[in-house]
């Protein structure tokens, strides 16, 4: 790491990024129907993975725009960024 | 058997230049079948075997370990031992724990050097203060020595905090717990090891799990890199890469493993005698045997298996111990490194069953685990055997998040998680 290219300022140092978990956890459609173990998944369960892992981050002293990151946990190396909204790409 | 460590042993092997010391534990391969095996040869993992061994009386037992015994977090952390947190749940568990540091080194007739020096944990808001009066209040309704020091007794206790109001965050107060304080990590370690072995626990190294076999609900076996090994309990311990065993089962775990840095600086002479630890200015700082000052610095907020943490961590970390130390602002630092902890979103361990019937996992202990590994042993060999946990323990099992029933630490456990 060190760089994150934020999709909207460009390059800035790793300390203006503030890391924000997991990415794609979608909130559910309908809370009131969820059983127990349903909310444990939602709110609690990560995949937290050794490997390539799909996060969002959020430009905290920037832009403060949140946006996407594919990385690898095991060495930190970015693999890709793309904006909100925009679909995960398939490996 | 072993022979025994004293004084008269270390003048024995003196006269052939402690060339002939008898191995502290074997290195033996695999067998094909074990009662137990528990994934994982850090203090937890070694305990947990030990305490199987020596008190539920199962004796095919190994422990099997992708690296060198005590080369992960065991060997990493900042060896500081205390019990004052504020839940009930918690108290219990971090007091077993305490309570037989008391006595380990006799225990294991190896020298674990604890030193109960005491832990000062500062205040420097009103929050600060409020929050850590109750702490203490708490600490010993649950029979736990606490005390509250204002401002001149935590000068009078560590005189070179520097206690001016004028700066930007003052000591404002600070408990101290006089039974805590620290020990060799490495020493755990090796003194479980070397007991377990005793008892005819493998210790297996460089051996990591791949897979884990499971016959429906039930646990049958591992695969390793030293090829299959058939059991019925499997405990794991294996504290950042919890996830990664646990996703073999098929497991999901609450957890995030996430970069926690520490540092040494060059030896000097005796000038700090006891623990210090500031939650809001995130420093905390001891003076080793050698005289190297053991700094813990946070954790950073990603995921991440590299064990090396972000420089601005550090930086911040030096910050504040500069501000709280003026007379630290020349010494250099001499060593840096990362450890990956498994965080739980409560800051509180796992020491639980789980869905597959013979997996069990102790994971969890965040930024926190190394005070707890004697009770954390203890605890953990009582739950895999009896398939129940202990009293102690009950608290701590996964299903809090699915219930609600959470023991929550952040914050509450006198330092930032």
């Amino acid at each position: 790491m060190f760089l994150i290219n934020c999709p909207y300022c460009g390059e800035r140092d790793q300390h203006e990024f503030k890391a924000g978990g997991e990415a794609h956890i979608e909130r559910p459609k309908q809370p009131t129907e969820l059983s127990d173990d349903e909310w444990a998944e939602y709110l609690f369960m990560r995949k937290n993975i050794k490997g390539v892992q799909f996060e969002r981050w959020n430009h905290a002293h920037g832009c403060r725009k949140w946006f996407n990151m594919v990385r690898d946990t095991s060495n930190d190396q970015i693999k890709l960024i793309y904006k909100m909204g925009e679909k995960p790409p398939s490996e | 058997m072993k022979n025994k460590y004293s004084i008269f042993s270390l003048i024995k092997n003196a006269f052939s230049y402690h060339e002939n010391w008898q191995k502290a534990w074997k290195d033996p391969q695999p067998k094909k079948q074990y009662d137990a095996v528990i994934v994982g040869g850090g203090g937890h993992g070694l305990a947990t075997a030990y305490y199987l061994a020596k008190k539920h009386n199962l004796k095919n037992i190994a422990v099997v370990e992708k690296g060198w015994i005590g080369g992960g977090n065991t060997g990493r952390n900042t060896t500081i031992i205390r019990s004052n947190y504020l839940w009930d749940a918690s108290a219990g568990l971090y007091d077993h724990a305490l309570k037989i540091w008391e006595g380990l080194s006799q225990e294991l007739n190896y020298n674990v050097m604890f030193s109960q020096r005491g832990v000062m944990n500062l205040a420097h808001n009103l929050q600060d203060v409020r929050d850590l009066k109750r702490r203490t209040h708490a600490n010993r309704l649950n029979g736990i020595d606490a005390v509250y020091l204002n401002t001149e007794e935590v000068k009078k206790f560590c005189p070179i905090i520097n206690t001016s109001q004028d700066i930007r965050y003052p000591v404002l107060g600070g408990t101290l717990q006089r039974r805590a304080g620290t020990a060799r990590h490495d020493a755990v370690a090796w003194g479980y090891a070397r007991g377990a072995d005793e008892m005819g626990v493998d210790i297996i190294q460089n051996c990591e799990v791949q897979g884990i076999k499971r016959n429906g609900d039930t646990v049958e076996g591992l695969e390793t890199t030293k090829g299959f090994i058939k059991t019925k309990k499997v405990g794991v311990v294996a504290a950042g890469h919890s996830s990664v065993i646990a996703n073999m089962a098929g497991l999901r775990l609450p957890l995030e493993s996430k970069p926690l840095q520490a540092l040494v600086s060059e030896p000097v002479k005796p000038i700090i005698d006891t623990v210090v630890m500031s939650n809001a200015v995130h420093a905390y700082v001891s003076q080793s045997d050698k005289g190297e000052l053991v700094i813990g610095a946070g954790t950073d907020d990603y995921v991440s298996y590299s064990q090396k943490g972000s420089h601005q961590i550090v930086e911040g970390t030096l910050n504040a111990i500069l501000e709280l130390y003026p007379i630290f602002s020349r010494m250099r630092m001499l060593r840096q490194w990362g450890g990956i902890v498994d965080i739980c979103p409560d800051a509180s361990p796992i020491l639980s069953k789980t869905t597959v019937k013979g997996l069990y996992f102790n994971c969890g202990w965040g930024t926190g685990g190394f005070k707890a590994t004697p009770g954390s042993g203890d605890l953990f060999a009582h739950t895999i055997a009896n398939d129940e946990p202990h009293k102690l323990n009950a608290a701590f099992n996964l299903n809090r998040f699915v219930s609600g029933d959470l023991v929550d630490e952040h914050g509450a456990a006198a330092v930032a998680h």
